[in-house]
C-alpha cells in the first residue's frame, strides 16, 4: 500500500506538469482526489490494515492528498496568471499619445513676480499695505517733502484730476497714509498701480505697477537697509545676485541711493540686457527723510526708518525676457499661456 | 551735464583712466551717464599741404594733388571743389579709420590715390566746434599747424564725460563743482584759483549806476559790473571749441563769455547794452500790471504781477533768470556794457520760465537755487575773462546789493550717532577727511561742521549721514537684516486673502488673468450701447490727458475686456478665457477722491462656451468663497447684453442679498460693434459685496450613517417658469428628510405640449437615525407635487 501511495503520488504530479488549461486540471483533480478517485479507492483498503499500520498508512496518504493539493493549487495559480497575461496583452494602449487635459489658467507674470516679492517681504514680518490710486496732491508730493514747484515735480509727468488731486504717480502716498494711522514699528510693503504720462512703447506705459516698501523703528540703520535689500535681489533674482548702491537723490530719503543688481543675463561679465555695464538698476531705496517723518506725526530723533520702491513691469521682462512691455497688457492667450 | 575732460582738468588732476574715473565719480554719487569720445573712430588723419594740383587726365571734377604729409609727399585724387595749391587740409592716410569706415589706396578714373583730404562731416565734427569750416568741402586751415600732426591732438578733440546732476546738487552744474566732487572722489587737490581783474578803466562803478531790490524775497543778491570800450567779435577757437564741446553754440565774445562763466561757475550772467538802460538804474522788482517785454527771442510777453523783473529807471528790460529783454539788447554797435550777476528765489523763476514756455540753461540752473556767495567770483572771472580776450576795458569796483547776506548754518558733529544710523564704525578721523575734502569747517573742539556756501542742501543731521556714506561708499556698509529689532508678524489681510482666492478659483476654472490699462476714452460707453444719460459716463476726468483717447478712469471694465477678446479673436485664437482683478472709479458728489471699487471681470469665448460655462466658473467662485447666499435673476433690459441670456448676481452674507453684478452672453449687436465672436460671455463682479458676503469658517457634519432613498420627480410647466423657482418650492415642502434636490433634464418637443417643458430632478431623502420607509417618502413627494401643481400648474410626467 505504501508503494501504491507513492506510485500515486509520482503519476499525479507528473500528469500536473504536463496539464495545459483548467479543463485538464478539474479532471485530474477528479481521477485522484474524487469520491472514486485513485487515492479515495486506495484509502477505502484502509480496514485491511493491521493496528499498527494503520496511522502509519494514514499520516503518508494524508501527506499524498496534501502534496496533491497543492501541486493542484500552483498548477491553478499559474494558468490564472497565464490567462491573465493573455488578456492583458490585447490591452495594450500607446502611452506616448497626450493625457486629457482640463487645462488651468495661468496667472499673468506681473502677479506672479508681485506675489514672489510679497513671499519674500511676509517672511520677514511685513505686511501688506494698500492706497486708493486717484490720490491728494498733499500725499503724493507735498507730505513726502515735494512742495508745489519743487524741482523733483519735474522727472514725473503727472496726470492731474484737479489742483489738488493726482493719479498717484508712485506708491508712496500709501506709506503716508500707513505712517498718519499706524505708531512705530512700522514694516510694510505697498503694491499697486502707478501713473505718468509717458507714451506707450517697449518699456514705458503711462500705466505700470510699482512696490514700495517701508520700516520705521527705533535704530533702523542703513545696513539695514543694504541687508533687507540684499535679501530681496537674491529672493527674486537668485542666490549668486550681488547689489551695489550708487548715491542718489530723492527728496523723500536722505541719504538716497539707487541699487543695480549684477546681471540677471550674464551675471556680471556684461552683455545685451545690461549694455555691457554687468549691472542693471532696478530700485531706488534710502533712509526716510525727517521732514517726511515729522509730516507724519513720528519723531526723527527717536525714530528711523528706510523705504524703497521699484518697478514691477521691469522685474518681470527681466526674469521672463520680454522684451516689449506692451505684451503685458495686450493679453494675447499666446502669451499667457507661457507663464 | 556736459563736461569736456581737459577743462575739468583744469581745475583738478584727474589721475586714473577714464573708466576708473567713471565708476568712482558713479559710486560717490555723480552718475557718469555716458562719455562721449570726439575723436571717437579717428585713427591716422594727419596735417598735409597740397604741394601741387593739377587736373585729372580723364575726369573735370577730378584733381590730383601732391600732399606733404610731414614724412612723405603722397598722390591724392579728390574731387572736392575748394582746394587750391598751397592748402593746409586734414588727410586719412591710406589704413586710417573714420567714422564712415576705413581708407584704401584705391585707382580714380585710372589714377592712383593715396588717401583722402576730410571734410568736417566726415571727421564726424560740426561747425560749432570748427565754425571757420565751410559748408561743403575738404577743411582748410587758416593757421600752419605742423605738418604730420594727428588732427586729434590739432583740433585738440576731446573726451566729454555727460553726468546726470540730482536737483539737490546744483553747485555740481558747473565745471568747478565737478571738479571739487572729482578731486574729493579721487583723493586729489582741487585746484583753486582766484580770478584777477586789472579794471584797467579805472572810474568808479557807482557813478555809473545804481541797484535797488524792491522784491528782496525773490531776488537775494544783486551785483553788476560795467565795462567800457567793448569791441563785439568772435570769441577765440579755443573757447569756441570748450562751448561747443558742452553743447553751447558760439555766438560772440560777449555772449560766449558769459555762457563760459556759466558752464565754469555754475552762475549764469547777463550783459545789458549799458547806453540802452533808462537813468542809469537797475532796479529789481516785480511787474507792474499790464507791463510788456518783448524778449530776445523777439516775443512780446505780457508780464504776470509775480513776475520777477530786471528793469531800468521806466521799464523791464529782463525777466529775471529768464530771458532778456530786447531793449537792452548787446548789438555789434554796443560800446558799454553791464554785467549781471545775481541768485533770484528758485521756485519763482520756475514758475515763471514754464509760464513762458521758456527753459534755457540759466533758468534750469536758477530754479534750483544757487550760492548767493558765488556771485562775485564769477562776475570777477567774467570780467577777467574780457580783458584777456581784449573784448573791453573793466570799470573800477562792483555794486553789490545783498539784503540779507548768507548765514552759515552750524550742525552738531556727531561721530557716534553718525555711525549708529549708518550701522558702521567709521573713526572719527576719517569722517573729519571727508569733511574737509569736501570744503567743510570742521570745529573738533566744540564739534560742529558748517557746510560751504555752496552746499545749501546740507540742512539736517542725514545729511551729514549721507557726505559720510558717500565717500566711504555706500557698498562697505555691512548689510544687516533689522537685528535686534523687535519682530512683527507679517501677512495679509483678510481682503488681500480672499483676492488670492479669487485667483486661484479662476485660475482652477481654466480662466487666464489679464491686465488693462484704467484710463480709457470716453467713446468706450458708446462702444458698449450706454445710453446718452448712463450713470456710468459720469467719470473722473484728467485735466491734462495724453489724448482724447487716453483722458478717462474707467466706470467699467467691459469695454476693455471686449477690446481684449477682439485683439485675440483678430488674432484668430479660436478659444479665450480671461479674468482680470482691477478696478473702477466712480466720482463722488462732494468728495475729492472717487470710490475706487475692485472689480472681477470675466470674459471668454469659443467651442463649448455658453452662459452655464460662464455660471458654473462664478458658482465655483461663490464655494471657494464661502458664500452661501446667491441669487442668479434674469435681467432682460440691459443694453450691452443678451436680452434672455443675462442675469444678475445677489449675495448676501446674513439676511439681505445684495446686488454684486451682471453675467451674460454680449448682446449680438455690442459683439459686432466690437470684433468678438457672436456668442461672447462677459461678467463683471464687484468683489467688496463677494468678500462681505464670503466666509472661511467651516464646520465638519458627520458624515451620514443610514442610506438615502432616491425618487426622481418629472414635470411639466410653462416654459417661462423658472427651474430656481421649482427647487425652491420642492426645498420648502420638502420636509425633515428632503437632503437634496438636483435637476437632471429639461425636455421640450414631443409629447410636451407647445410652451411647456419638462422638468426633471432627482430628490434624496435621508434620516440622521434610521433607514427610511417608503411612506416617509412617499407623503413628502405628495406634499411637494400639490405644491407645484398650486403655485406652478405643473402637472406631473
Ligand atoms: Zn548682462
Amino acid at each position: 500500500m505504501k508503494q501504491q501511495l507513492q506510485e500515486i503520488q509520482k503519476q499525479a504530479l507528473a500528469s500536473l506538469s504536463e496539464i495545459r488549461d483548467v479543463r485538464e486540471l478539474e479532471a485530474l483533480k477528479v481521477e485522484y482526489l474524487g469520491k472514486k478517485g485513485k487515492l479515495t479507492q486506495i484509502l477505502k483498503g484502509m480496514g485491511a490494515l493491521s493496528a499498527e499500520e494503520r496511522p502509519v498508512i494514514g499520516q503518508m496518504a494524508n501527506d499524498v492528498r496534501i502534496a496533491l493539493e497543492e501541486g493542484i493549487a500552483d498548477v491553478r495559480a499559474r494558468l490564472e496568471r497565464e490567462i491573465l497575461n493573455n488578456k492583458l496583452k490585447t490591452e495594450v494602449i500607446d502611452v506616448t499619445i497626450p493625457g486629457r487635459t482640463k487645462p488651468l489658467g495661468k496667472k499673468h507674470p506681473l502677479t506672479s513676480v508681485l506675489d514672489e516679492i510679497k513671499d519674500i517681504f511676509i517672511g520677514m514680518g511685513y505686511e501688506i499695505a494698500e492706497g486708493p490710486e486717484v490720490e491728494l496732491d498733499y500725499n503724493n508730493f507735498e507730505a513726502l517733502n515735494i512742495p508745489k514747484n519743487h524741482p523733483a515735480r519735474d522727472t514725473q509727468d503727472t496726470f492731474y484730476i484737479s489742483e489738488n488731486v493726482v493719479l498717484r504717480t508712485h506708491t508712496s502716498p500709501v506709506q503716508i497714509r500707513h505712517m498718519q494711522s499706524h505708531n512705530p514699528p512700522i514694516r510694510i510693503i505697498c503694491p499697486g498701480r502707478v501713473y505718468r504720462s509717458d507714451t506707450v512703447d517697449a518699456t514705458h506705459s503711462p500705466v505700470f505697477h510699482q512696490v514700495e516698501g517701508l520700516v520705521v523703528d527705533k535704530g533702523v540703520t542703513m545696513g539695514d537697509l543694504v541687508g533687507t535689500l540684499q535679501a530681496f535681489a537674491k529672493g527674486i533674482f537668485g542666490e549668486n545676485t550681488r547689489i551695489r548702491l550708487r548715491p542718489h537723490h530723492f527728496p523723500f530719503t536722505e541719504p538716497s541711493a539707487e541699487v543695480d543688481v549684477s546681471c540677471w543675463g550674464c551675471g556680471g561679465s556684461g552683455c545685451r540686457i545690461c549694455k555691457g555695464e554687468g549691472w542693471v538698476e532696478i530700485l531706488g531705496a534710502g533712509m526716510v527723510h525727517p521732514n517726511v517723518l515729522r509730516e507724519c506725526g513720528i519723531d526723527p530723533d527717536v525714530y528711523s526708518g528706510f523705504a524703497f520702491g521699484l518697478g514691477i513691469e521691469r522685474i518681470t521682462m527681466g526674469k521672463y525676457g520680454i522684451d516689449d512691455m506692451r505684451l503685458l497688457f495686450e493679453n494675447d492667450m499666446r502669451f499667457l499661456k507661457q507663464f | 551735464m556736459k563736461a569736456p575732460l581737459k577743462w575739468l582738468k583744469d581745475y583738478v588732476d584727474i589721475n586714473v583712466d577714464i573708466k576708473e574715473y567713471i565708476s568712482a565719480m558713479t559710486l560717490s554719487g555723480s552718475k557718469v551717464e555716458g562719455v562721449e569720445d570726439m575723436a571717437g573712430d579717428i585713427e591716422k588723419v594727419v596735417v598735409g599741404k597740397i604741394v601741387e594740383l593739377k587736373p585729372h587726365p580723364d575726369a573735370d571734377k577730378l584733381v590730383v594733388c601732391k600732399v606733404d604729409v610731414g614724412s612723405e609727399v603722397l598722390q591724392i585724387v579728390t574731387g572736392a571743389p575748394n582746394v587750391k595749391e598751397g592748402d593746409i587740409i586734414p588727410v586719412a592716410l591710406v589704413g586710417a579709420k573714420l567714422p564712415g569706415g576705413q581708407i584704401k589706396a584705391a585707382k580714380l578714373r585710372g589714377v592712383e590715390s593715396f588717401g583722402m583730404m576730410c571734410s568736417i562731416a566726415e571727421l564726424n565734427l560740426t561747425k560749432d566746434y570748427l565754425p571757420d569750416a565751410p559748408e561743403h568741402g575738404v577743411y582748410i586751415f587758416n593757421d600752419n599747424p605742423p605738418l604730420g600732426a594727428d588732427i586729434r591732438d590739432v583740433f585738440d578733440l576731446d573726451r566729454v564725460v555727460e553726468f546726470e546732476i540730482t536737483s539737490n546738487r546744483p553747485d555740481c552744474l558747473c565745471i568747478i563743482g565737478l571738479a571739487r566732487e572729482s578731486a574729493a572722489t579721487l583723493g586729489v587737490p582741487f585746484k583753486k584759483r582766484e580770478p584777477v581783474v586789472k579794471e584797467e578803466a579805472g572810474e568808479d562803478v557807482n557813478s555809473y549806476a545804481k541797484i535797488e531790490i524792491l522784491n528782496p524775497e525773490l531776488c537775494y543778491r544783486y551785483t553788476a559790473r560795467v565795462v567800457k570800450d567793448v569791441k563785439i567779435g568772435p570769441s577765440p577757437v579755443w573757447m569756441q571749441r570748450r562751448l561747443a564741446a558742452a553743447g553751447m553754440r558760439p555766438i560772440n565774445n560777449i555772449v560766449d563769455i558769459t555762457n563760459y562763466v556759466m558752464l565754469e561757475y555754475g552762475q549764469p550772467l547777463h550783459a545789458f547794452d549799458y547806453e540802452k538802460l533808462q537813468g542809469a538804474k537797475i532796479v529789481v522788482r516785480t511787474a507792474r500790471e499790464g507791463e510788456v517785454i518783448k524778449t530776445l527771442d523777439g516775443q512780446d510777453r505780457k508780464l504776470d504781477t509775480d513776475m520777477l523783473c530786471i528793469c531800468d529807471a521806466e521799464r523791464p528790460v529782463c525777466v529775471a533768470g529768464v530771458m532778456g529783454g530786447e531793449n537792452s539788447e548787446v548789438t555789434e554797435s554796443t560800446k558799454m556794457l553791464l554785467l549781471e550777476s545775481a541768485t533770484f528765489n528758485g521756485a519763482s523763476v520756475r514758475v515763471t520760465s514754464k509760464k513762458m514756455g521758456l527753459r534755457s540753461e540759466s533758468s534750469m540752473r536758477f530754479e534750483k537755487g544757487l550760492d548767493t556767495e558765488n556771485t562775485i567770483a564769477a562776475l570777477n572771472r567774467c570780467a577777467e575773462l574780457i580783458e584777456q580776450l581784449g573784448a573791453g576795458k573793466v570799470v573800477k569796483g562792483i555794486i553789490d546789493c545783498y539784503p540779507r547776506p548768507y548765514e552759515k548754518p552750524v550742525l552738531k558733529f556727531e561721530p557716534d550717532r553718525i555711525n549708529a544710523f549708518l550701522g558702521t564704525e567709521i573713526s572719527t578721523e576719517k569722517m573729519v577727511e571727508i569733511f574737509e575734502t569736501l570744503e567743510f569747517e570742521v570745529d573738533k573742539k566744540n564739534m560742529t561742521l558748517t557746510p560751504p556756501s555752496f552746499r545749501r542742501d546740507i540742512e539736517h543731521f542725514q545729511d551729514l549721514c549721507e557726505e559720510v556714506a558717500r565717500f566711504y561708499d555706500y557698498n562697505n556698509i555691512k548689510p544687516s537684516l533689522l537685528s535686534g529689532k523687535e519682530s512683527k508678524q507679517g501677512g495679509k489681510t483678510y481682503k488681500q486673502r480672499m483676492e488670492d482666492v479669487i485667483r486661484n478659483t479662476m485660475m482652477g476654472c481654466g480662466l487666464n488673468e489679464a491686465y488693462t490699462l484704467s484710463i480709457v476714452s470716453p467713446k468706450v460707453f458708446d462702444q458698449i450701447n450706454l445710453p446718452a444719460d448712463d450713470p456710468l459716463r459720469n467719470t473722473v476726468t484728467i485735466l491734462n490727458p495724453m489724448g482724447e483717447d487716453f483722458s478717462v478712469l474707467r466706470t467699467t471694465t467691459i469695454p476693455d475686456m471686449l477690446r481684449v477678446l477682439s485683439i485675440n479673436n483678430n488674432r484668430k485664437i479660436p478659444e479665450v478665457r480671461l479674468f482680470e482683478l482691477s478696478y473702477v472709479y466712480y466720482p463722488v458728489e462732494g468728495s475729492q477722491l472717487p470710490d475706487e471699487r475692485e472689480v472681477l471681470t470675466i470674459g471668454m469665448y469659443g467651442r463649448n462656451t455658453d452662459f452655464f460655462e460662464l455660471k458654473g466658473c462664478i458658482e465655483e467662485l461663490l464655494a471657494a468663497m464661502g458664500i452661501g447666499k446667491a441669487e442668479f435673476k434674469a435681467e432682460t433690459n440691459n443694453p450691452t447684453f443678451h436680452p434672455g441670456r443675462t442675469a444678475r448676481l445677489y449675495v448676501g452674507a446674513k439676511g439681505e442679498l445684495k446686488d454684486c453684478g451682471i453675467l451674460g452672453e454680449i448682446h449680438p449687436e455690442v459683439a459686432e460693434k466690437n470684433e468678438c465672436p457672436k456668442r461672447t460671455y462677459v461678467a463683471m463682479l464687484d468683489v467688496a459685496t463677494l468678500i462681505e458676503a464670503s466666509s472661511t469658517e467651516k464646520q465638519y457634519k458627520q458624515l451620514p450613517k443610514f442610506p438615502a432613498v432616491t425618487r426622481d420627480l418629472a414635470v411639466v410647466v410653462d416654459d417661462g417658469i423658472y427651474v430656481a423657482d421649482l427647487i425652491s418650492a420642492i426645498n420648502q415642502k420638502g420636509g425633515e428628510f428632503l437632503e437634496d434636490v438636483s435637476l437632471f433634464d429639461i425636455y421640450k418637443g414631443e409629447q410636451v405640449p407647445e410652451g411647456k417643458k419638462s422638468v426633471a430632478f432627482s430628490l434624496s431623502f435621508r434620516a440622521s437615525d434610521r433607514t427610511l420607509v417608503d411612506e416617509d417618502v412617499n407623503t413628502a413627494m405628495a406634499r411637494i407635487l400639490k405644491n407645484l401643481e398650486k403655485n406652478f400648474g405643473a402637472q406631473l410626467r
